[in-house]
């Protein structure tokens, strides 16, 4: 069953960035938006298994560092190529100055 | 001329060596990079409009000028600088527009990434849907024999082929080949490969709205009987090619196959200011494999940060060719004979094999 589980405090994460969180046998991004807001998907690219967390983060996009494929990090859906396959996305919240994410 | 027997090369992307890449674990291995801080990386990979805009305005100036001359003064041979660069501008200066807005990183903006993928598309007669799925494998699969549908010395060296791509003829025929294949309606079995089905309509789209402006230009021709729509449209991909050839050649050539370490298959060599500008910084070429996410207008500054754990670089395109051309005349006798730079005492020894495997 799905849980709350703590990421880390807010401020590790600097606003429009990602970073990589693994948790019980998974990978997941985790990223801190502009306005402080926290949101999390799988951590790995859609097309290849790259780390999402080694990219860039500009606005609500996230681009992949192997082949700069995007994704929206609030949604998952696919946005270029060459990831025609959507990220799957987490529940993610910002409590007493930690992210949480629900998985 | 004695060339060994098992180590024969199937550059298909659906032969012996393909199986072998994947058995290996060099398709889709993980690939050496230099430790570079976060905040520093993200500070390169960041977007701007601004430089691609400048370069873009003054490349159509540029084209706009050279073209009109070439037209006023035909029929003299006032009109041949002309020529000369507007061919450049066009035939070269398109490879790496596209290359660069096919990573998206040219510009912040992604329409304007998109507009100028899709003129240097045709400029450079490359399908540019497929082209893209190409580009993408290149990146994943760097010289990895069976898996690489860019690997543009292939052991053992077809010399004659190689000095043809100068004169631009053999590399524009096997373009257009490519691209009244797939107006026809077909792929090849390496397009069918790394192109996915979903995208196979578009590609072929693509290349019937390519065809028809050639045809138009052609037709052009005829009527007008002049060769200027030619020399506008199509030639310079012909008469204009070289500077791509000689900068392009010089990215992996006589270097290794089937490693994961783009320090040993792809180099770095400092060019004059005119070749960065037309090869928009593709110079720094182990940089960009490394790191693809970095823009061009930031490359100068990733070497910067990046140098103490590469081989020193050419010192310039003529020192890169003093390197390339022995090593690729060897790999006529000795296929398995590439070029190893010593690496600085600050580097990290070279990724040996795959680790994915
Ligand atoms: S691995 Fe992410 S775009 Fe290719």
């Amino acid at each position: 069953m799905a849980e709350w589980t703590r990421v880390c405090p807010v401020d590790d994460i600097d606003p429009e960035d990602v970073i990589r969180f693994d948790h019980a046998g998974r990978t997941y991004a985790v990223y801190r938006a502009e306005d402080g807001t926290a949101f999390a998907t799988d951590g790995l690219c859609t097309h290849e298994n790259v780390h999402l967390a080694d990219g860039l983060v500009m606005g609500d996009q996230i681009e992949c560092p192997k082949h700069n494929g995007r994704f929206n990090i609030k949604t998952g859906q696919a946005l270029r190529a060459p990831v025609c396959i959507n990220l799957k996305t987490w529940p993610a919240r910002v409590v007493d100055g930690h992210i949480e994410i629900e998985v | 001329m004695t060339v060994t027997a098992d180590s024969a090369r199937d550059y298909s992307l659906t032969g012996v060596d393909t199986e072998r890449a994947k058995a290996e674990g060099l398709a889709n291995a993980d690939w050496y990079h230099t430790d570079v801080p976060r905040k520093v990386m993200k500070e390169l990979m960041q977007r701007r409009d601004g430089p691609a805009i400048r370069d873009t305005a003054l490349w159509f100036a540029l084209l706009g000028l050279t073209a009109w001359g070439g037209v006023a003064f035909w029929g003299s041979w006032s009109c041949v600088p002309f020529w000369f660069a507007y061919g450049v501008l066009y035939g070269s200066a398109c490879d790496s527009r596209w290359h660069e807005c096919g990573h998206g990183t040219a510009f912040r903006t992604q329409w304007m990434n998109d507009l100028v993928y899709h003129i240097a598309s045709f400029q450079v007669v490359r399908n540019p849907v497929s082209w893209r799925w190409s580009h993408a494998r290149h990146h994943t699969d760097t010289i990895i024999v069976g898996r690489d549908p860019e690997i543009a010395c292939m052991r053992p060296p077809n010399v004659v082929k190689l000095l043809a791509a100068y004169a631009g003829v053999y590399g524009m025929w096997e373009s257009l080949v490519g691209l009244v294949k797939n107006a026809l309606g077909q792929l090849t079995d390496g397009e069918k490969d790394y192109i996915p089905q979903t995208e196979w309509a578009k590609a072929i789209l693509a290349a019937r709205l390519h065809m028809a402006v050639y045809a138009a230009t052609l037709v052009a021709a005829v009527a007008w009987q002049s060769w200027i729509p030619l020399m506008l449209i199509g030639g310079p991909r012909i008469y204009g090619a070289w500077h791509m050839i000689m900068t392009g050649l010089i990215q992996h050539c006589g270097l290794a196959e089937n490693v994961t370490d783009h320090r040993l298959n792809s180099r770095t060599v400092y060019m004059n200011p005119v070749s960065r500008w037309l090869y928009w910084n593709m110079n720094y070429h182990v940089e960009h494999h490394m790191f693809p996410m970095v823009p061009y207008h930031a490359l100068p500054r990733l070497h910067e940060v990046l140098k103490h754990d590469l081989p020193v670089p050419n010192s310039s395109i003529w020192d890169a060719y003093r390197e390339a051309i022995p090593a690729v005349l060897r790999q006529a006798r000795d296929l398995n004979y590439a070029v190893r730079k010593p690496l600085p005492p600050t580097a990290r020894p070279y990724q040996e094999g795959a680790t994915n495997g």
